[in-house]
């Protein structure tokens, strides 16, 4: 309706204008969980909740695909190597492309795709119902109760899954190994523990945190602002995925950057 | 003359281009039930939105209670919100959550160290009031439409408002339902003496539940009475139309 009465702009233009827009509400919605998080009341509980739903939500794709990944990049790896009679180098090579690589970005894909939805969906749909608007009318500020929540969970409990996507890519690896090399597993994990410095472990660990917070926030921002309908449920949803899958990558090649400068040090 | 519990003053507020009220008075007097019509988009839901700060008007005074609500600040707007039951056009009951569970959120927000066993006494309470006592541990995926109402209704009354603002509480419901629905309304004015302003399209609603009725034209209230005075002897082509269409329905 309103639309109609509006000159028709050029399509370029309101692109671009568009795109501005956007920027500007997503830098006031980051920054308004920055001001909110510090104070209370904290929605302990939900907190809580959050995490045990992130975590166990993911855990079985997770569990497959960090297997999959393990056998397989240890696979493909193996002919490389043994081209130079070097497949004793097998473990300390996986060990380094999954510790600093692999796991987290593999884990935060797939939590992009099944956290990160799942929060643009239930938090868009509790806005083209009103349950937010409900949720203020009960005096609860809704931002705190549904954002800050799910943001601080993601944020915690996707590196606790990049640890454990670690592990398992391990031990695919190294039933790999064990199969082809005859490796014993202590062998294995000297080998594995040996390869990987402190760095190598808080860079990934550091990493996975600003992985885990852009899911959250992603997820939200594009809940919290979904149109009216269903369909615009499932376009928060959708674009949630494919908003924070990008920004991972992004976020990956800048790490990429800075622990190459820490290890020069 | 009887106290006012909500007053507008020359509300104001467009969207974009579109202009929604256009200068609108109305006042709720403490006791009476108002019931709002007009037809769909003129901006029922956009008025009561503003009355709990929802949305902010462009220009015009709404004082709730004697309070200006665009002045006050989070903390008293909350207060202020806690002593209006809001009743959504979409019901907003929050799917995660069982009936008990819904019922229990607003309590549990706002009165601190309330014990378990007030809880279930207040819960139950009102769900006796809206007579779905049964079905207090289902989720609301698995109530029925009109259900869905009560619960919603059931929801805003739990902290004992003391205006009731209910936004098409019939849309969509069947003619019999309707009525459980009206009855419940009258029935809720009494019992938890309130002051209530209620949306409808419905005019069977409007007929059985309002002492007085207010017609939103054109973003301003066109015909202001009661039942008879506004439909009957309508002047204004639009109110009679409206009228008489419902009746044909
Ligand atoms: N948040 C908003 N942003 C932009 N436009 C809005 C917003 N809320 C309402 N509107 C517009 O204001 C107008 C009035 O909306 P409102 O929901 O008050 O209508 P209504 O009278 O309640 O209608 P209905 O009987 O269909 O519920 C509509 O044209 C709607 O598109
Ligand atoms: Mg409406």
């Amino acid at each position: 309706m309103a639309n109609n009465t509006v000159a028709p702009k050029s399509g370029l233009r309101r692109r671009i204008e568009n795109f501005f827009i956007g920027l500007a509400s997503a830098y006031r919605f980051v920054e308004r969980f920055f001001k909110e998080v510090w104070f209370p009341p904290y929605e302990f509980k939900e907190l809580i909740r959050q995490c045990y739903q992130i975590g166990y939500n993911s855990l079985p794709l997770i569990s497959l695909t960090g297997f999959i990944v393990g056998v397989v990049f240890t696979n493909q790896s193996r002919p490389s190597l043994a081209e130079f009679g070097a497949t004793s180098w097998l473990p300390a090579l996986i060990s380094i492309a999954v510790v600093r690589a692999m796991g987290p970005l593999v884990t935060a894909l797939i939590a992009a795709g099944k956290v990160g939805s799942s929060i643009g969906a239930e938090i868009g749909s509790m806005k083209v119902t009103e349950q937010i608007d409900a949720m203020e009318v009960s005096a609860t500020n809704p931002f705190k109760f549904l954002v800050v929540s799910r943001v601080l969970a993601s944020t915690f409990m996707i590196p606790v899954l990049v640890m454990y996507t670690d592990f398992v890519a391990l031990m695919g690896a190294f039933l790999n190994v064990n199969q082809n090399e005859l490796v014993s597993m202590s062998t294995f994990f000297v080998q594995v523990f040996d390869a990987i410095s402190f760095l190598d472990i808080s860079s990934s660990l550091l990493k996975s945190l600003v992985f885990g917070f852009t899911i959250g926030i992603v997820g939200c921002y594009k809940g919290y602002n979904s149109t009216k309908g269903t369909e615009g449920v499932g376009k928060a949803a959708n674009s949630a995925v494919v908003m924070a899958m990008f920004l991972i990558f992004i976020e990956e090649l800048l790490a990429l950057q800075i622990t190459n400068f820490f290890r020069q040090l | 003359m009887q106290n006012k519990v909500i007053e507008v003053r020359g509300l104001k507020k467009s969207f974009g281009d579109l202009d929604v009220l256009k200068g609108v008075d109305l006042d709720l007097f403490e006791g009476e039930n108002l019931v709002v019509l007009g037809k769909s988009g003129s901006g029922k839901s956009v008025l009561i939105k503003i009355m709990v700060g929802l949305l902010t008007q462009d220009e015009g005074s709404v004082k709730v209670l004697g309070q200006e609500v665009k002045q006050l600040n989070s903390k008293a707007l909350n207060e202020l919100r806690l002593k209006i039951g809001f009743s959504f056009q979409a019901i907003a009951l929050y799917d995660s959550m069982t009936v008990r569970e819904n019922l229990e959120f607003p309590l549990v927000r706002n009165v601190k160290g309330i014990s378990k066993a007030e809880k279930d006494k207040l819960v139950e309470g009102v769900l006796e009031s809206v007579g779905l006592i049964q079905t207090i541990n289902q989720m609301p995926s698995e109530l029925s439409g009109g259900q869905r109402k009560r619960i919603g209704i059931a929801r805003t009354l739990i902290l004992k408002p003391e205006i009731m603002l209910y936004d098409e509480p019939t849309a969509g419901l069947d003619p019999i339902t309707c009525m459980d629905i009206n009855q419940l309304i009258n029935q809720v004015n009494e019992e938890y003496n309130t002051s209530s302003i209620i949306i409808t399209h419905d005019l069977t609603c409007a007929k059985v539940t309002g002492d007085r009725m207010a017609v939103l034209l054109d973003g301003v209230f066109g015909a202001q009475g009661e039942f008879e005075e506004v439909f009957q002897h309508a002047t204004i082509p639009s109110v009679k139309s409206f009228y008489d269409y419902n009746f044909i329905q």
